[in-house]
Formats: structure tokens, sequence, C-alpha cells
């Protein structure tokens, strides 16, 4: 195992972290701000990722693509916020959870009558593709750096939004007191129907970024989302810091733990036995980091609420 | 008049009832994301039904979801209320091993158009059962046979960690001669593997075997692509057929592949296979189109000396396998299972549509490796 591997695995853990914070955002700001569980927050990650393949098809160009997914999966945000989730923010999480549930199987269904069942084609653009060689010689896609980058990028954008803006004091106000606000007179239905947006616009984009190295297919948003609900646990409800923090530590765990656990298997058993038992415990492993964090604080490393 | 034409319409009606004399039931993936594999086979096997221009066969089409328990209910339904006489359809194998054993047992004949797991090629194997497809392992035994012959010595093997995975690591080690340089099984349903493509580029193999069906297949091409690594990949055709290369695109160019047929296997009934199919569906047919297609075949070819509810001689005329098939020549080994020779196939593009073209014979007349555990 060599020191060139280990560095190439933190920066394909960080990649997948970043990515897991832009949809890790949007769902801790609606949960923290508005109190509802959001399920349907994948789906905006594959209504991302399928305008922006439709887009690049017709067009060919990348950079459109990546304004249509956000374009687009901020409208259905906010379409679906008026439409469906602003009658349920009196309702119990059950209520929000069955909602939000056949959200996902409306926007899967939906996506499949308009595209069909064939995964969609959409490639990194020409400067983007292919390695480059970082100090120490390490190759490394040069679009996993990009999105590196993305990633940091939105989360200082997020930051300076929330702390330094009207907007980011009205959100803040409103995750501490929601009546308050509202008796302030800033209109709470506008600020929750952009909150949502945003959010989706994140996921949206999140989609089309992580579309363009994956497969763009109906269905795709559902296990990024398990693994987003994670990162907000880790992090704690309603904490964009927590939400960046927590992704950034499922990111590298669930990609370290992927290749050392089975090194380390292998110092006690046979190899075939250490793959397979290192893989699964791999697999387990966010998992029980996410106990080890809410048995040490209950409210996530960055949570507030009791 | 209008009497009569009342008339018209009910003896047509009857007539039509009556002559449906052989009920066939497709239980098939019609949704969710292996929905494009059903949608072929269902499609070549309808092509060959019209083909054949018989109309004393009814076909009843149901959508399993790709669920087993669905599956189970549809299976039920069709043996004790529709009253089928034959079956087929299932594409994958955890539903073919919910469905097959007891439907056969049930008296009724199941042609797999896809699936082919091990134990209903081994000791679970059924006189009423025949697989047009493949035994499960043959791809990727063929892969192994592949490598060999390319003089590959030292493979990095990756596959997801559920039975089929581990199976098809068995199956390409099963006459792959050389080293292992490493064996990862992922996560099933992964979708970022640039952790396994790190430990390939530090591996010092020199080929890369892979399983990675559907969508995993697709990320896994690009992101190698794209990785910079230049280790040549071998696989099944199962992570390259015709809808999901398109979704590849020129990542998948170069990269070898096995598969029992191909849209270039030189033969008039696969010329007018591909050529009708991409008539009528406006799209390439894919391999499953093909098995679809065959099994259609199969079952005229059977029915035409013989009817389902004679059961002994219907089963000798599946047994003969008397049909001409898109991959040539077709025959049964004892467990009614192909005995057939398997193509290295090559992705290239052709126009604007990556497709695949035949580079050489992986292994001939290939029977599978659990002939011998059946007992017929």
């Amino acid at each position: 195992m060599s020191a060139i591997l280990i560095i190439e695995q933190i920066l394909n853990g960080l990649q997948f972290g970043v990515m897991l914070f832009l949809m890790a955002a949007g769902l801790t700001l609606i949960f923290g701000v508005m109190g509802l569980i959001n399920l349907a927050h994948g789906s905006f990650y594959m209504v991302g990722a399928f305008a922006a393949a439709a887009v690049a098809g017709v067009t060919g160009s990348f950079l459109l693509a990546l304004i249509a997914a956000l374009i687009v999966a901020a409208l259905a945000g906010a379409m679906v916020e008026m439409v469906v989730i602003r009658r349920l923010y009196a309702s119990d999480h059950l209520d929000q959870v069955l909602a939000t549930f056949a959200l996902i199987l409306i926007f899967s269904e939906g996506t499949r009558w308009i595209f069909g069942s064939f995964p969609l084609y959409l490639n990194t653009p020409a400067t983007l593709s292919g390695p480059v060689t970082l100090p120490g010689g390490i190759q490394y896609p040069l679009y996993r750096l990009a999105l590196i980058a993305v990633g940091l990028a939105v989360w200082g954008g997020l930051w300076w939004l929330i702390e330094r803006t009207r907007i980011g004091i009205q959100i803040r106000a409103g995750e501490n007191d929601r009546e308050m606000i509202a008796a302030l007179g800033i209109d709470i239905s506008r600020l929750y129907t952009l909150i949502f947006a945003l959010g989706a616009a994140l996921a949206g984009l999140a989609g089309a970024l992580v579309g363009t190295i994956q497969s763009v297919q109906v269905g795709m948003g559902e296990p990024v989302l398990i693994l987003a609900f994670v990162c907000i646990v880790i992090g704690g409800i309603g904490s964009i810091k927590g939400a960046f923090i927590g992704a950034i530590l499922v990111g590298l765990t669930s990609t370290l733990g992927g290749i050392f656990l089975p090194e380390l298997f292998k110092v006690f058993t046979d190899p075939a036995t250490a793959q397979a038992a290192g893989a699964s415990l791999a697999s387990m492993s966010i998992y029980i980091l996410m106990s080890l964090v809410l048995i040490w604080r209950p409210t996530g490393l960055f949570g507030a609420r009791a | 008049m209008n009497k009569l034409l009342t008339c018209a319409a009910a003896l047509a009606l009857c007539a039509g009832a009556a002559s449906a004399e052989i009920k066939v039931g497709m239980i098939t993936t019609l949704s969710g994301g292996g929905a494009s594999l059903g949608i072929d086979a269902r499609d070549g096997f309808m092509l060959a039904l019209e083909q054949s221009g018989r109309d004393d066969i009814e076909v009843i089409i149901e959508d399993d979801q790709q669920k087993p328990d669905i599956a189970v209910q549809l299976s039920d339904k069709m043996i004790q209320s529709e009253r089928v006489d034959v079956m087929t359809g299932i594409i994958w194998s955890n539903l073919a091993m919910a469905v097959v054993p007891g439907a056969v047992n049930q008296g009724v004949f199941y042609l797999s158009v896809n699936a082919g797991p091990s134990q209903l090629a081994g000791p679970g194997c059924h006189e009423n059962y025949f697989n047009v497809a493949w035994q499960n392992d043959n791809l990727h035994e063929a892969a192994g046979a592949w490598a060999n012959q390319t003089g590959y010595s030292n493979s990095f093997m990756l596959a997801p960690n559920y039975p089929a995975g581990h199976d098809a690591l068995t199956g390409y080690k099963r006459l792959y001669e050389g080293e292992s340089a490493g064996e990862i099984f992922t996560e099933l349903g992964q979708t970022d593997y640039a952790a396994e493509i790190a430990q390939i580029r530090a591996s010092g193999a020199d080929s890369v075997y892979f399983f990675l069906p559907g969508g995993m297949g697709i990320s896994f091409l690009k992101q190698y692509a794209d990785s910079g690594v230049d280790i040549p990949v071998i696989g099944p055709a199962f992570s390259f057929d015709q809808a999901i290369l398109q979704a590849v695109g020129d990542a998948a160019l170069g990269v070898v592949n096995t598969s029992q047929w191909s849209k270039d296997i030189d033969n008039p009934t696969n010329a007018a296979f591909v050529e009708s199919f991409e008539e009528k569906y406006g799209r390439l047919p894919s391999l499953y189109a093909s098995q679809g297609f065959d099994t259609a075949n199969l079952l005229i070819s059977a029915l035409e000396t013989a009817e389902p509810s004679d059961a002994d001689a219907f089963r000798a005329a599946l047994k003969a396998a008397d049909f001409d098939s898109t991959r040539g020549e077709f025959s049964f080994g004892a467990n009614h299972h192909p005995v057939q020779t398997i193509y290295a196939r090559e992705v290239v593009k052709e126009g604007d549509i990556y497709t695949n073209k035949i580079i050489g014979t992986a292994i001939e007349n290939h029977a599978d490796a659990y002939v011998g555990e059946c007992s017929m």
C-alpha cells in the first residue's frame, strides 16, 4: 500500500464527501428551518441529472447543461413546495414521510414516462476529461478535482449567504423561532419556497455533476438520499457546518473503509474471507460511525436542538 | 345490416377465442432499473411470433417489477386461473429460483429467455425446464478462456458482492490460467468506483475483468476511461448491450466482451432478425432480444410436431431444438441448457451508434460445468 494510493483515496473520499454535502445542505436547511422530512430530495437530484443530460444532448454544452440542472431542479422544488409541501408544515412527520414518498414515485414514473427506461448519455466536457499529474506523481482525473473545487465553492457561498446576507439572517431566525419572524413582518411562506428551491437546486447540481461520471437513470437519487440523511444526522440537523463536516466524514469513512478494512483483515485471515468480510464491514462503516457519534453527542456534532 | 355486423363481430370473437389453443405466460421485468432487459426480451419474442404467422398462440404478458414475491404471485395466477401451457420471460436469477421449480413441478413447461442459475443446471434440473440463453457462468468462463488466448497472465477482478457476482468470478477463474492481481467485491448498486480504480492502478495487473451489470457498468466504464489507467478491460456482454453502450459512449470503445450472440454473426436467420427488429422497433436488437427471438422460435418449432397436452412428445420436440437460431447451430445438453459457441466482441462506433463487432471465438461448443450434477 503506497503513499500515492493513500493520497489518491483521500482525494476520492473528499470528492465523494463534497458531493454528498450538496445533497445534505438542502436537506438540513429544509429540516432545520421548516421542520420537514423531505424524502423527495433524491428526486431533485435525478431531475437535475436528466435536465442536464437532455440539454447537453441538444446543445452539446456542459455549462448550459449545469445551468439547466440548477434551474429545472429549482423550479421543480418551488412547484413541489407550493403545491404539496405547504400543506404539510403543520402535520406530523409520518404524514410528511408518506407524502414525500409518494412524490418519489411520481417523479420516478414521470421521468420514465418522458425519457424511457434506458439510461441517458452525459459525459465530461473535453476540457475537463482525462487525468492530470499532481505533485508527487499522482495521476488524478481532472474532473474529480473540479468537483472538489465546486463543492468547496458552494460551501463557501452558502456560508456567505447564511452568515452575511439579509436572507441568511431570516433563515437563521426562522430556524430559531418561526412565529416570531412572521410576527416581525417577514413573508414566511415566500422564505420557505425560496429555501426549498435553493435546496432542490443544490441537489439538482449534484445530480448533474455526479451523473456525468455515473449513470443517468431513474431511481439514481435514492441511494444518495440515504447517505445524505446520515451526513446531517452526524453533523447535527439544521447546521450547514455540521452537514459539511458530516459529509466529509462519511465520504472519507466510506472510501477509506472500503480499501483498508479488507487489507486489515488480511493480516488475520486468508485473502478470500478477508475480502468478503472487509467488504461487508466497509458498507456498514458509515452507520457504525453514525452510531458512535450519536452515543457521544445525541444531537450530532453541531446540533442545537435537544 | 346492423344485425349482420353484430353477428360477424361475434363470429370473429368466437373464432378468435377458439383458435387460441396454446397459452403462453410471460413474466418479465418491464419497469424499474432493469426494465430495458425485459422489454428487449419481450420484443424479440413477440417479433418471432408475429413472423411465424400463427394466430393460435396467446401470450399473456405481466410485469414482475424485478421482485421475487410479485413474480411468484403472477406465476400462481397464470398457472391456476389462466391455465397456461408454457411459461417464459424471467430475466433475473433470483426471480427464476422463486418461480421455475414450482411451475415445472405443476406440469408447466418453462423456457428461460435469460436467467440460468447453477442450481437449475445441476441438481435442480427438471425435464420441463429448458434454458435457451445460457447457464449463468458461460460468458464468464468464455472471458477467462479469451484472457488465456490473448496472453493475459495477471488479471484484476471486480464484481458486486452478491451471489451472481461471486459466480462471475468463479466462472472467470474456472478457465483462466493466469495469476490474480487482486479481487474486489463491491457493494451492489455502487456508483462510484474511484477507490477501486486507484487499486487497479496500483496493482500492476495486465488486464481487468469486471462484471457490473446495468448502471454499475456505465459508471465504472466512464470513470475508468477518465482515470488515465490504460490496462485492457474485458467483461461479459451484460455490461455492453445496445442500451448501455449508448449511455457509456466513447469510454466503451475498444473494450472486449464475451457473448453468445452478436448482430454480425453471419447467418441468414440472424441477418433477417436484425433487419426486421430494427425496422419494427427503431433500434438495434440486444442479446436479450436475440434470446427472446430464439425462445419463441424454439416454441414454434416444437408446436409444429407436438401439442403441450402430449407432454412427452412436446418435451422431445423441444429437446430436438429443430429451429433456425440467430446464433447459427444450436443444441441442448443433457441438462437442457445450450451447448454453444461464445464469441469475443469489441465495442465499435458505426455512424452515431455504439455497437459490438466479433473479433474472435472465445470458446467453442461449450456446455456448462454443472451438467454432470444433473440426473436427467
